[in-house]
């Protein structure tokens, strides 16, 4: 055990910090920063740029345009992006489930093709698993690819998918042999967002934007070089996916709560409260300490799920709760935000960089990539061993 | 950064347990907390002989020299089994203020005396099992001898570490400490005991933890394992988050002291808070998934749930410590 970086990390995290600070976009982080109409295009830039410095793909395999680097490295990399503020990555479905995926399942071809262009920001992922009658019974999925010569033709729809409207690819899965159980007869697709029959519609959600998407299919060709897995073997690399999802990501949401969390202590300090500030009321003070708690328990688990990776080269337990407890430590920080904002909490929701719009926009985290639910099954089930529910 | 153990803290952390499964059976928990004592000086002889007294002890006073994060391990496992000794008292309360007598550390790591430390909580710890007193005093700190302090033992919810007021009869023989180095000491005493107690807590978590996961998977109701149903699987799997994010805080703590970082006094209070509150929980939720056996005196689980509710309110409570916590952050 040292909760110290050693040399070697901090000598990397000082070279990050260097380049943060000389590399920001001008204004980024002022008052005063406006996003350009083409929103993508600036984060594709930026995402080119971290990627020429180095910064992109750490743990990727070097041929595959990563940097071969231990896992802590990533790890830094979202730390520091989170402590400058910086702007994210433009491809989150790509760096943290569809590489992953690829990495771990893909075929040679797949690797050499779609690897390189998500790290540098060329093409955007999004993930077609949900669907309207098929959420947390994710395998009871009703979209069917039919074979068609040596490829597919797939009809369906699906829900809940991010980036969606400007997404280049997906990570589909359908129906291929509806006659076999529902865990076999399906089949892990990468589609091209961009042929003929496929449509994004944006989705309003709670929050009043469109983050979600629907996708409708309407014999879509995919060709056989976009299988991963076998044929009817999909639902394992589906697991794949979902691990990364719930897991990979740890350090990612980690600094975003970095950042609403010294958001947080700002909003203390400043918001009037009975002559003082709401910082003077041990009542907020508790809850503020609390949140704090919250936070580095989720840091120092990520910490530990991934020395368990690193040394022993298999998952341990610990990061099978790092999303159930994310999704509630951010329900519970913007709850506190509210309650600090006092009467102004009924006002909004503003954009995100509004508390009001956080708040219920974290609704969607205990639901999103897993239920709660879903999850303590998994808890209860894989890592204590206690009888299944269904 | 390096979160895992080594192989010889795996090694040293299945020792201590394997002593703790053997020689803490239910009937010998009950046994001791229901006696007269609340102690067992044999079971403490043989924890001796484990080297649990001299831990963090340097070599040249007849200790391991070991890390704070062993330490942890071992607070961690005797939690695990409810241990009834006087392991917080003698070690992690009376031995860094021992430091500046290297006689008296020589023999409380040894076993030959037992200390605990009066004047850092309301009630000391395990002065009726001690022979050497540690007192804090408006003159600095003092070492007393059984004859020169009133112990008035107090009815305590742990039968295992009872509570008592001390006072010295009058003035003690030989100084430790001035006011100022005094301070010092029990500032470094108390995180350490945060640290420790966060540790132990995880424990006692991990013990209930256990439990009720052995009970959810054999107990039958409505012609099913009750584990089936997910109003008692999901209590569970709470309690394993529980577990698992406490255990990540007391071992933040546990390397912060280790490495001597600055941050290691807001990470012991941070630890000790939140891993008191998941022991509660923790034992509640595993009472209830017993059903009526885990209200029963029979049952060792009241035993857990009351080293939990000790651990909580001794060296503050949750809601003191998170507020302790926040003016580190809001300053």
């Amino acid at each position: 055990v040292d909760v110290r970086d050693s040399p070697d990390e901090a000598r990397f995290r000082q070279g990050l910090r260097d380049w943060l600070a000389e590399s920001l976009p001008e204004g980024w982080g002022t008052p005063e920063w406006k996003w350009p109409a083409d929103r993508v295009g600036f984060l594709k830039d930026w995402t080119r740029r971290t990627h020429d410095a180095g910064y992109s793909g750490l743990a990727w395999p070097r041929e595959y345009g990563g940097r071969g680097a231990p896992l802590l490295h990533q790890a830094i990399v979202f730390e520091e992006f989170a402590r400058a503020e910086a702007p994210e990555h433009v491809g989150l479905i790509g760096i943290g489930m569809a590489g992953p995926t690829i990495i771990a399942a893909g075929t040679e071809r797949q690797k050499a093709r779609y690897l390189k262009p998500i790290l540098t920001g060329e093409e955007i992922w999004c993930q077609g698993f949900s669907e309207p009658g098929s959420g947390s019974d994710l395998a009871s999925l009703q979209t069917r690819a039919v074979p068609e010569g040596d490829g597919f033709r797939v009809t369906g729809q699906k829900v809940w998918s991010s980036f969606a409207h400007f997404a280049d690819r997906c990570i589909l899965l359908a129906r291929t042999d509806p006659q076999a159980p529902k865990h076999q007869g399906i089949t892990y697709f990468l589609l091209d967002m961009h042929a003929r029959g496929v449509e994004a519609r944006p989705l309003r959600q709670i929050t009043g934007d469109a983050e979600f998407n629907e996708i409708f299919l309407d014999e879509v060709h995919v060709g056989p070089e976009d299988v991963v897995g076998e044929v009817n073997g999909g639902w394992q690399v589906a697991i794949t996916t979902l691990m990364f999802e719930r897991g990979s990501s740890a350090f990612f949401l980690i600094g975003r709560l970095d950042v609403w969390f010294r958001r947080l202590l700002d909003l203390a300090r400043t918001t009037p409260s009975d002559g003082g500030v709401a910082a003077d009321d041990p009542r907020i003070r508790e809850r503020i300490a609390r949140s704090y708690a919250d936070i580095q328990a989720l840091r120092f688990t990520n910490y530990r799920a991934l020395s368990t990776l690193m040394k022993r080269g298999v998952p341990g337990p610990e990061g099978s709760i790092a999303k159930l407890h994310y999704s509630e430590a951010t329900q519970r920080l913007t709850h506190l935000a509210l309650e600090i904002l006092g009467p102004e909490a009924a006002l909004g929701p503003g954009d995100e960089h509004d508390w009001r719009w956080q708040q219920l926009r974290s609704r969607g985290n205990t639901i999103e990539g897993g239920t709660s639910e879903i999850l303590k099954n998994i808890v209860a089930e894989r890592v204590l061993g206690l009888p299944r529910s269904r | 950064m390096d979160m895992s153990y080594t192989d010889e803290q795996d090694l040293f952390r299945r020792s201590v347990r394997g002593f703790v499964a053997d020689r803490v059976t239910p009937e010998r928990l009950a046994e001791i907390a229901d006696g007269d004592e609340g102690w067992d000086p044999a079971l403490w002889k043989e924890a001796m002989s484990l080297g649990l007294t001299a831990i963090t002890v340097a070599e040249e006073h007849g200790g391991a020299g070991l890390g704070f994060v062993e330490e942890a391990i071992a607070a961690e496992e005797l939690g695990r089994g409810v241990f009834p000794g006087p392991w917080l008292g003698s070690v992690i309360l009376a031995q860094p203020a021992l430091e500046a007598d290297p006689a008296l550390l020589r023999a409380v790591a040894g076993g030959d005396r037992i200390a605990t430390l009066v004047g850092l909580t309301p009630y000391a710890v395990d002065a009726m099992a001690a022979d050497l007193f540690v007192v804090a005093t408006e003159r600095g700190l003092v070492v007393a001898e059984p004859d020169d302090v009133e112990v008035s033992p107090l009815p305590t919810i742990d039968g295992t570490r009872r509570l008592a007021e001390v006072a010295l009869k009058g003035p003690p023989a030989a100084t430790l400490a001035d006011p100022e180095g005094q301070k010092a000491v029990l500032d470094r005493t108390r995180t350490r005991a945060l640290a420790a107690l966060a540790a132990e807590a995880l424990g006692v978590t991990s013990g209930a933890l256990e439990m009720a996961t052995t009970y959810a998977k054999e107990r039958d109701q409505f012609g099913k394992k009750i584990g089936q149903f997910q109003a008692v699987s999901h209590q569970i799997a709470d309690t394993f988050m529980d577990a698992e994010l406490a255990r990540s805080l007391a071992l933040w703590a546990a390397g912060a002291i280790e490495a001597g970082e600055a941050a290691a006094g807001l990470a012991a209070a941070a630890a000790k808070a939140y891993a008191a509150e998941a022991a509660v929980r923790a034992t509640e939720r595993a009472i209830q998934v017993h059903g009526g056996i885990g209200f029963t005196w029979e049952h060792p689980l009241h035993r857990f749930y009351k080293r939990a509710l000790w651990i909580r309110a001794f060296l503050g409570a949750p809601s003191d410590l998170f507020r302790e916590v926040s003016a580190a952050l809001l300053t």
